[in-house]
């Protein structure tokens, strides 16, 4: 019975794609389909001068060439910037209007969109290649004043908030794919919560790339204001497709005084096939500023899909006492490559941060954890603490660990310590022994290992994500 | 700056007696020089320590001709009368006397080499500069079976007769099949604003050991980029401890290979610096074969506006299996200007193995310093109770008993 489970799960039960009509801007990188997307989505003038400001830089921008995976050249004017279901031309009232193999869809991937049927009380807005498609639970957050709804919803309705966030973390000058993002962005979502208010669920958001030759560029723009809280959550899933597809969205958080966001991702982008063909390009820009004092920014991910995940969730503490955290899983196996870690820059005094990381290599594939933290000279005080641990299985992978620390400040501490190992031959052998064949011992022991990360995760997600853990290393050891 | 080096270098050329098939080699490295230039920031290697702004701030435009012909008196005073050892003396780049009095004569072979050394790493672009401009290379061969009876000095000194403003050196060890030596490394600048480029090539034979101690102690205007490389086959063992405290500005790179099975290398270092002095260790030890061992502890002191960097890679090969591989860093600020940067790195392809790295950085110990003063102590001799304390955990790492002692003297720590 279990077996079959596993063969079940062994596939990526994701892979499949639905079949609608799409409606797609004309191929290529260029001006007019800046304005093409701007046009379409409605958008005021100064988002397009935004918008085309940020394709002046890109054109003097080079792609950067230090991380570890290195992938063949992308050509940019060979993708389609925005892509549609067609019924969308003009957006549906309500869940009625939608599409019903669009529900389908989400239905097989598990998000119920229609509120009737929800039971555990997670607001969803879910992306659609590149136009956000539905959000539920809306009149509960609108009656706490939370604003949770597409970002091009939120430019029309709310466009002062927008403008004053929008760039305000990650500027129209960051590196390229930021950059890009910010030229060609066509959707994600968007929060904000108004000043001592405790969101009384989790937000979510589910992305999916479906239309093939597609790139996604959402853009995510959370905003806690003084003393409010919000737990966000992000999942994302792809059909299995023999070309490379690439994904490079843009998420800034901005705590306010006294406001904690918590950002959980639980990844699993289409991977590739077992000999590395195919699979979704991650190139994923995350940043976090805590702006206030007392301000806290909270980053969980765990990593399982993705051929190439290329990314670092970063947090800019900036108010006094501000407090950022990262956990993160990253499980490479097969062919897939993995560069992600975080940046902790303090910037306010008695700023704190703590960086937690797992990677886990199975396969062929290879595994690099990057870190940046940053003390500087006006941060009084600050204390960081990383702990980076990888476990190997096998001797055709890799795992790296690329930790920078910069402290000009006498006053602060900073700790780093990083091992790498693999399962133990006892640990194997005592869970052997006690009746569990080799692969459900790997499976207790890889979740104990990821343990401190996990139980950092929802409830919901964290069942999954353990779920995820498991399969992700199926047919790995032996 | 390219013209300057192109005439200092034909200079060089006529008046020295190199081979042709060394003119060409060495022709070659100054090719490789003036395409790369000096390293700056935008390396990875260099991203801490910009040598190219270095170089532009304190010293200017460079001069690179070195009149080797300038024969220099030692004075014994400057030998070191604790300790009875061979010596080797180095002045302005210039060996000037070598003398293993104290050895068999026929276990070392002291020969110059016909040939430059050839497998650098052509990305190091300072490493093709010092290849075009040293002068003949020094091959010092300890034979099979030998170990050197005492502790070999090697004084690295520059005087105001120096007329060059970079002056390049490079001295290779051969050790065979179990030998041993042990060799102190001592810098004695009496020179301004020189750049000093050094290059130490040690190949160490199965069973073979290598003691080497490198002591910047002097203070000095000097910048320095001091490169060591060191090969080990089967079951040999490295040792290197560095003191680096005296040069305004000293970088010490070590990169050791481990290509034989039960081979180990030890890399230990201090920094103690103070006024706007910048120094930094970079070791890289590369693991390419099963069994093997490397363990790094690197110890900083940091006053003033100086600033400590400390890179440090593990890089553990698919056949290295089992190997085991440690690295620390520590650090402490006394200062609010002072500045520390690490970056320890991993980088592994096999799994069967045990590799881990830490690295902490922060003030003296509040607590530590109240009980040493509630005991009797004014805070000045407190703090300097601590720091000793700090730093004597690298010295007793020494393994040589009288060389440690040396050394303990040497820098003030008891």
């Amino acid at each position: 019975m279990r077996d079959k489970q596993i063969e079940d799960l062994k596939e990526y039960k994701y892979g499949f794609s639905t079949d609608i009509e799409s409606f797609k801007a004309p191929k290529g990188l260029n001006e007019e389909v800046i304005r093409f997307i701007s046009n379409i989505k409605k958008e005021p003038d100064w988002l397009l001068q935004w918008r085309l400001k940020a394709f002046e830089r890109l054109k003097v921008l080079k792609e950067p060439d230090w991380q570890k995976p290195k992938y063949p050249k992308i050509d940019y004017q060979d993708l389609y910037y925005y892509s549609a279901p067609k019924s969308f031309k003009e957006k549906p009232k309500n869940l009625e209007d939608l599409d019903p193999k669009l529900l389908e869809t989400y239905k097989k991937l598990g998000i119920p969109l229609q509120e009737q049927k929800r039971l555990n009380g997670i607001a969803v807005d879910a992306v659609f290649d590149s136009v956000s498609v539905a959000t539920t639970f809306k009149d509960t957050l609108t009656e706490k004043g939370i604003i949770f709804c597409s970002i091009s919803e939120a430019i029309q309705k709310h466009p002062d908030l927008v403008r004053k966030y929008l760039g305000s973390v990650i500027p129209i000058t960051d590196h390229f794919f930021a950059t890009l993002n910010s030229a060609v962005f066509t959707d994600g979502s968007f929060v904000y919560i108004p000043p001592n208010v405790k969101c009384p669920m989790e937000l979510s958001t589910y992305f999916r790339i479906n239309a093939s030759d597609t790139g996604q560029f959402e853009r995510t723009l959370i905003i806690a204001d003084k003393g409010s809280y919000v737990s966000y959550l992000e999942g994302c899933t792809a059909p299995m497709r023999d070309e490379n597809q690439l994904h490079a969205a843009n998420v800034e958080l901005i705590a306010l005084d006294d406001a904690e966001i918590k950002y959980s991702t639980v990844q699993n982008w289409y991977p590739g096939d077992k000999d590395g063909k195919g699979g979704i390009y991650n190139f994923v820009t995350k940043r976090g500023l805590c702006k206030g004092k007392n301000s806290k920014i909270s980053w969980t991910q765990v990593e399982t899909g993705s051929a190439i995940t290329w990314k670092y969730p970063s947090c800019i503490l900036k108010g006094d006492n501000s407090i950022g955290e990262f956990y993160s899983i990253a499980i490479t196996n097969n062919h897939q490559k993995a560069d992600t870690g975080t940046k902790m820059i303090h910037l306010g005094k008695n700023t704190k941060s703590k960086i937690i990381s797992k990677g886990i290599s199975a396969g062929k594939s290879d595994m690099t954890y990057r870190g940046l933290v940053d003390i500087s000279k006006n941060a009084a005080n600050s204390t960081n603490f990383t702990q980076c641990d990888s476990l190997l299985m096998g001797n055709k992978c890799g795992a790296h660990t690329v930790p920078y620390i910069k402290n000009k400040n006498s006053n602060s501490s900073i700790a780093h310590e990083a091992t790498t190992s693999k399962i133990s031959e006892d640990q194997l052998h005592y869970c052997q022994q006690r009746g569990l064949n080799q692969e459900e011992a790997v499976g207790l022991i890889v979740n104990g290992f990821c343990k401190e990360v996990l139980q950092q995760l929802p409830m919901e997600f964290a069942v999954e994500a353990q779920k995820l853990v498991g399969i992700s290393l199926e047919g790995s050891v032996g | 700056m390219e013209q300057k080096l192109k005439t200092d270098f034909d200079k060089f050329i006529s008046i020295s007696n190199f081979s042709d098939q060394e003119i060409k080699l060495k022709k070659e490295a100054l090719d490789n020089f003036l395409k790369n230039g000096f390293p700056s920031r935008k390396l990875e290697n260099w991203k801490f320590s910009d040598i190219n702004q270095i170089i532009k701030k304190n010293i200017g435009e460079l001069t690179f001709y070195n009149d080797y012909k300038i024969e220099n008196e030692i004075n014994d005073d400057i030998f070191i009368k604790e300790i009875e050892h061979n010596k080797i003396v180095i002045v302005n780049g210039k060996v000037q006397q070598l003398n293993f009095e104290y050895e068999e004569s026929d276990k070392i072979n002291i020969t110059i080499l016909d040939t430059l050394n050839q497998n650098l790493n052509q990305d190091n672009s300072l490493l093709s500069l010092n290849n075009s401009f040293s002068n003949k290379i020094y091959n010092i061969l300890v034979k099979k079976n030998y170990s050197l009876k005492k502790p070999l000095i090697i004084y690295q000194k520059t005087n105001e007769k120096v007329s060059n403003t970079n002056i390049n050196f490079q001295l290779n060890f051969d050790l065979k099949e179990s030998s041993s030596i042990k060799i102190i490394n001592f810098s004695d600048d009496n020179s301004e604003k020189n750049f000093i480029n050094n290059l130490f090539n040690f190949n160490l034979d199965k069973n073979a050991i290598l003691k080497n101690y490198k002591i910047d102690k002097k203070n000095n205007t000097n910048i320095k980029y001091d490169y060591s490389s060191i090969i080990q086959k089967e079951n040999s063992i490295s040792e290197t401890f560095i003191f680096s405290s005296g040069s305004d500005y000293l970088k010490n790179e070590v990169n050791c290979n481990l290509e034989g099975k039960y081979s180990s290398a030890f890399i230990n270092g201090i920094h103690s610096l103070c006024k706007n002095k910048h120094h930094e260790i970079r070791t890289k030890t590369n693991h390419l074969y099963e069994n093997t061992k490397s363990y790094q502890l690197i110890k900083s002191v940091i006053d003033d506006s100086s600033k400590s960097v400390y890179q440090g890679k593990i890089y553990v090969d698919s056949k290295a299996q089992k190997t085991d591989g440690y690295q620390l860093s520590k650090a402490i600020l006394l200062n609010e200007q002072a500045e520390f940067n690490a970056k320890p790195e991993l980088e592994i392809y096999a799994d069967d193995v045990k590799c881990s790295h830490g690295s902490a950085s922060g003030s003296l110990d509040e607590d530590s310093i109240f009980y040493l003063m509630s005991r009797g102590l004014d805070q000045k001799t407190a703090k300097e109770l601590l720091i000793n304390g700090f730093l004597l955990d690298v010295v007793e790492k020494i393994t040589d008993e009288e060389i440690k002692k040396l050394i303990k003297n040497m820098i003030g720590l008891n």
